[in-house]
């Protein structure tokens, strides 16, 4: 597998495994990250996986290997976890991928609950009909989840309908907003200011500290939005609660 | 314990929520790491206890029960009854006590670290703070005026330490013995903070990387827990790149396209997609976080040999300072 370490600082590693945004790289970094995880190198304390890298937090001291002298006769803690993560990464085959899990997001678009729908519509000289027709019938995988609890990072929406970032971001988005922003969609997890525009809302809850992990998508998952009416929404909403 | 007054931001830390950053939850923590764990060390915590941090203008705190304090980080002039009390070491506070802060003299973030740790439920394996989600700390927010909180039950070296400083007679005993002075802001050098070359570094232009390590910056008022902004000579690339986001730490240097660093801390995001000039020595993230709004720095290139070496160093004083206190406890000459 190709890869190259290089440092985030004197206590975390980057290993990157590609140079652009694909599926292959995608995998493999589910997969390297699973293997770090079932077998955690000591002195580990966080794994972030991300498009095309996973990061290795880790505590120097605990990494330090008293054997291993650089060549000033130190006892470099990079230099020791670099060394394990070749031994690794050398005969590293990314595992076939589990089955991808396909997660449906219920969305009630436009209305109040999307008040930029129009404008997506208008900037792409589509109806509003159309713009719910693509953003519903695209095949979405969660490459990262990232930016805040549970906010997924989606590749796979249409450029049909890709619309730049509003000129004046909201101070309050509500949690469950989908919005769209160039040509990447997404759903607002939690209540935050944002410059999205606002196409629909969904009633479920991405992030929910009563659920163990605590987010409802995780990266490699395949999403699929649904349309729904408010009175569904409302429905559902109710029975979230 | 009760907050009578809340101060400016006063919220409830530890060392951190670490292993959910793949879930987009962030680390969040204390700002001054160093000061968190002396000030846990020097009341016989042993593990990581919840303080509370606090931020330029600190609380008012009355104690309802007899505890061991201690205060560590920036000097916020803290007071008992009037006198100002000295960082860096043990106190016992007898109940019915009140604790009050005043100006800020150095640094300006404090920690106020108590035998046991504050008592609120862990979230994700951590008792911290992560005001935007509401989770974590006290009722996932900054403490308010009369918010009433609880002591985890003292361990045993919390009790030893209390048993040899507490005097019913008096409000408070400070310990003569002090710890770590060396971590008081009043004594750091110039500001000066180490770095070592971020890893799009060579992307920026010979100009940026001269004036980044050359010329002062100043810290500007939209500085927070999430990241503090920079003012001075603009940075550029040599030419627009595309980046792709992912993992920042702490203590990282990225720069938008206006040109300005920001170095990201406790409450940063979890992924960026800035390009990172530079990554703070992790032995200068005190310092760094102790700047006040207007502060110049000046930043300096270290090789990441350096670095690994300032941090074992300074973990190599963590932990003097721990056999330190259990020699004292040996003796059971803690106050003599």
């Amino acid at each position: 597998m190709n890869y190259e370490l290089s440092p985030l600082g004197d206590a975390a590693v980057i290993i990157q495994l590609g140079t652009d945004i694909s599926l292959d790289t995608h995998h493999a970094v589910r997969s390297l990250t699973r293997y770090l995880e079932d077998h955690p190198i000591p002195g580990t304390l966080d794994l972030v996986p991300a498009f095309t890298s996973v990061t290795l937090y880790y505590n120097p001291i605990q990494v330090q290997d008293h054997n291993d002298h650089d060549s000033q006769g130190e006892h470099s803690p990079y230099e020791s976890m670099c060394k394990k993560l070749h031994n690794i990464l050398e005969r590293f085959e990314p595992s076939s991928e589990k089955e991808a899990r396909t997660i449906e997001i219920p969305v009630c678009y436009g209305g109040e609950l999307g008040p930029d729908l129009e404008e997506v519509a208008d900037h792409n000289q589509l109806s509003v009909d159309e713009v719910i027709d693509i953003h519903s019938n695209g095949d979405y995988l969660v490459y990262m989840l990232g930016f805040a609890p549970g906010f997924p990072y989606i590749g796979g929406m249409s450029e049909k309908i890709a619309t730049p970032r509003r000129d004046d971001p909201r101070t309050s988005i509500p949690a469950g907003s989908v919005g769209i922003a160039g040509s990447q969609t997404g759903v607002y997890p939690i209540e935050t200011p944002g410059g999205w525009q606002l196409i629909g809302q969904t009633p479920l809850k991405l992030f929910d500290l009563d659920q163990d992990p605590p987010t409802l998508l995780e990266a490699g998952d395949k999403i699929r939005f649904k349309p729904i009416s408010l009175s569904e929404f409302k429905e559902l909403k109710e029975g979230q609660s | 314990m009760r907050i009578i007054k809340s101060g400016l931001q006063t919220t409830i830390q530890d060392a951190g929520r670490y292993g959910y950053q793949r879930f987009g939850v962030i680390v969040s923590g204390v700002m001054d790491q160093m000061a968190y764990r002396i000030g846990n060390i020097l009341v016989g915590n042993q593990g990581n206890e919840a303080s509370i941090e606090m931020t330029m203008k600190g609380p008012e705190i009355e104690f309802e029960e007899d505890a061991l304090i201690t205060i560590t980080g920036g000097n916020l002039s803290p007071t008992i009854d009037g006198n100002l009390i000295k960082l860096w070491r043990p106190i016992y506070v007898r109940a019915g006590t009140v604790l009050k802060f005043g100006g800020c003299t150095s640094g300006c973030r404090a920690y106020l670290a108590v035998g046991g740790g504050i008592d609120v439920p862990e979230v994700m394996d951590s008792r911290s703070t992560y005001m935007r989600a509401g989770i974590g700390g006290h009722e996932g927010r900054a403490l308010k005026d009369d918010d009433c909180l609880k002591l985890c039950k003292p361990g045993e070296r919390s009790n030893e330490i209390l048993k040899l400083l507490k005097d019913p007679d008096q409000p408070y005993v400070e310990s003569d013995w002090s710890s770590a002075s060396e971590w008081s802001t009043e004594e750091s050098d110039e500001n000066i903070i180490r770095f070592i070359p971020g890893r799009e570094w060579s992307l920026f232009t010979q100009e940026s990387q001269e004036a980044f390590t050359g010329e002062e910056f100043q810290l500007t008022p939209q500085s927070d827990r999430m990241g503090f902004r920079f003012k001075g000579a603009q940075l550029q690339l040599s030419e627009k790149i595309d980046m792709i986001s992912e993992a920042v730490a702490f203590g990282t240097v990225q720069v938008p396209s206006e040109g300005n660093p920001i170095i990201l801390l406790a409450d940063r995001q979890t992924a960026g997609g800035y390009p990172k000039i530079a990554q703070i020595a992790t032995a200068d993230f005190s310092k760094v976080v102790q700047l006040k709004p207007g502060e110049k720095v000046r930043f300096k290139k270290i090789t990441h040999k350096e670095a690994e070496k300032l941090f074992i160093e300074q973990e190599e004083h963590v932990q003097q300072i721990e056999q330190g206190i259990s020699l004292k406890l040996r003796e059971g000459g803690y106050n003599g």
